[in-house]
């Protein structure tokens, strides 16, 4: 799909052990991935017996290590090339594009029959999305042909608390779009910060990151625009069924900090950020990931607080969005 | 150097063998809990047994009751 892309033959270093082809299925992604889509699940209005939940969890996390593998396989000339990447699996020689690729091909419909199986035809459905979306729209058309990619490419990674609550409930909500958009628009200024000091990696592998093709100037003014962009969404998830007083207090709080952090990356200038070795670039990115963190955990204990029925009655006055 | 027993190979196929089995197993375990929770709908199962009992027939008021 992109003329960027050119043909390297990996050398095998040796049989793969099976720690590789958990590697294959990207543990850490995983692990934000079951997160999301539990908590999606878990607040959803309605329940699924504790086996189908947990199978709706392994299987959507599985859905999403399946796309992880066809991301390796395809992007696996642009990992060898990057530092951060270059010690993955089939760059490093331990397993071959072709096991990736099957690898994945496999698991992406076997975790989308069996969420049919376990839950609805719209979770399957949504699940199947989001690996086409991560490994064909994302990984092999938008990664080396836009500027955008991580903007678009987001979506991928905004499914799984949404695919979680339409487990249960079997239809989409307010709620989870607003889960959807609180990871879409967080995943611009996260990845962007971190493309701010991992400068070298991404021109290598000649991914048209933002930093690259408009400069690192515009790539700051993007993170300030997308950080208060986001803002909105953020706050609106507090006003419906699994928002209240605390998850609004938590996001109102994380996203002045967060604004603040994105206004200062936008103040700086490329001189003053290298000669500090970019710390508040760094400072920011390591707050996003606490930042969507505590969102998802605030709209947690909001569903367990609604328990305590001195608290549910304080807390349907902020919900003024549930009519929806 | 020639393939012994001791050869690293046998130890990385070895690890390989018993992650899928572990895996294997897993996926039986699930499948196996998902059909009964499926089957079940949260109800203890009752089998038949070879013998008319009023709690498994629809028309029986105990059914309707249970």
């Amino acid at each position: 799909m992109s003329d960027i892309r050119t043909n390297i033959d990996f050398v095998q270093t040796g049989d793969a052990e099976f720690r590789d082809y958990v590697a294959l299925l990207k543990p850490r992604v995983m692990s934000l991935v079951v997160f999301t889509a539990l908590v999606g699940l878990l607040v959803a209005p309605g329940s699924l017996h504790p086996i189908e939940g947990l199978a709706a969890i392994i299987f959507i996390a599985l859905g999403a290590g399946a796309s992880g593998a066809l991301n390796m396989w395809w992007d696996a000339d642009i990992d060898a090339v990057m530092k951060r990447t270059a010690k993955r699996p089939i760059p490093a020689g331990k397993v071959t594009p072709q096991e990736a690729m099957s690898l994945g091909v496999a698991l992406s419909g076997l975790s989308v029959i069996m969420l049919w199986l376990a839950t609805n035809a719209l979770a399957a459905f949504l699940l199947a999305f989001t690996i086409f979306f991560y490994a064909v729209i994302y990984s092999m058309w938008l990664k080396r042909a836009t500027p955008q990619n991580i903007v678009i490419g987001g979506a991928a990674g905004a499914f799984p608390p949404m695919i979680g609550w339409v487990a249960v409930t079997g239809s989409i909500s307010l709620e989870a779009c607003l889960m959807f958009m609180l990871i879409f628009m967080w995943t611009p200024p996260h990845f962007w910060a971190l493309a701010l000091f991992m400068k070298g990696d991404y021109h290598k592998a000649k991914v048209p990151m933002l930093t690259v093709t408009h400069g690192r100037k515009a790539t700051r003014t993007h993170i300030l625009v997308y950080t208060a962009a986001l803002l909105p969404f953020a706050l609106a998830a507090g006003f419906t069924s699994m928002g209240g007083p605390v998850y609004l207090a938590l996001a109102l709080v994380l996203n002045l900090i967060f604004l603040h952090g994105a206004w200062a990356i936008w103040w700086r200038d490329e001189a003053v950020a290298e000669a500090d070795n970019y710390r508040v670039e760094k400072r920011v990115f390591r707050f996003s990931l606490y930042y969507l963190f505590v969102h998802f955990v605030a709209i947690l204990a909001e569903g367990a607080l609604a328990h305590l029925p001195v608290y549910a009655e304080f807390a349907t006055k902020f919900k003024i969005l549930e009519v929806f | 150097m020639a393939i012994t027993r001791e050869h690293d190979l046998h130890k990385r196929r070895s690890g390989r063998n018993i992650g899928l089995a572990v895996v294997l197993l897993a996926f039986i375990a699930l499948v196996f809990g998902l059909t009964i929770a499926k089957v079940s709908g949260g109800n203890a199962l009752q089998a038949f047994d070879h013998s008319y009992r009023p709690v498994l027939d629809p028309d029986n008021v105990r059914f309707q009751q249970r």
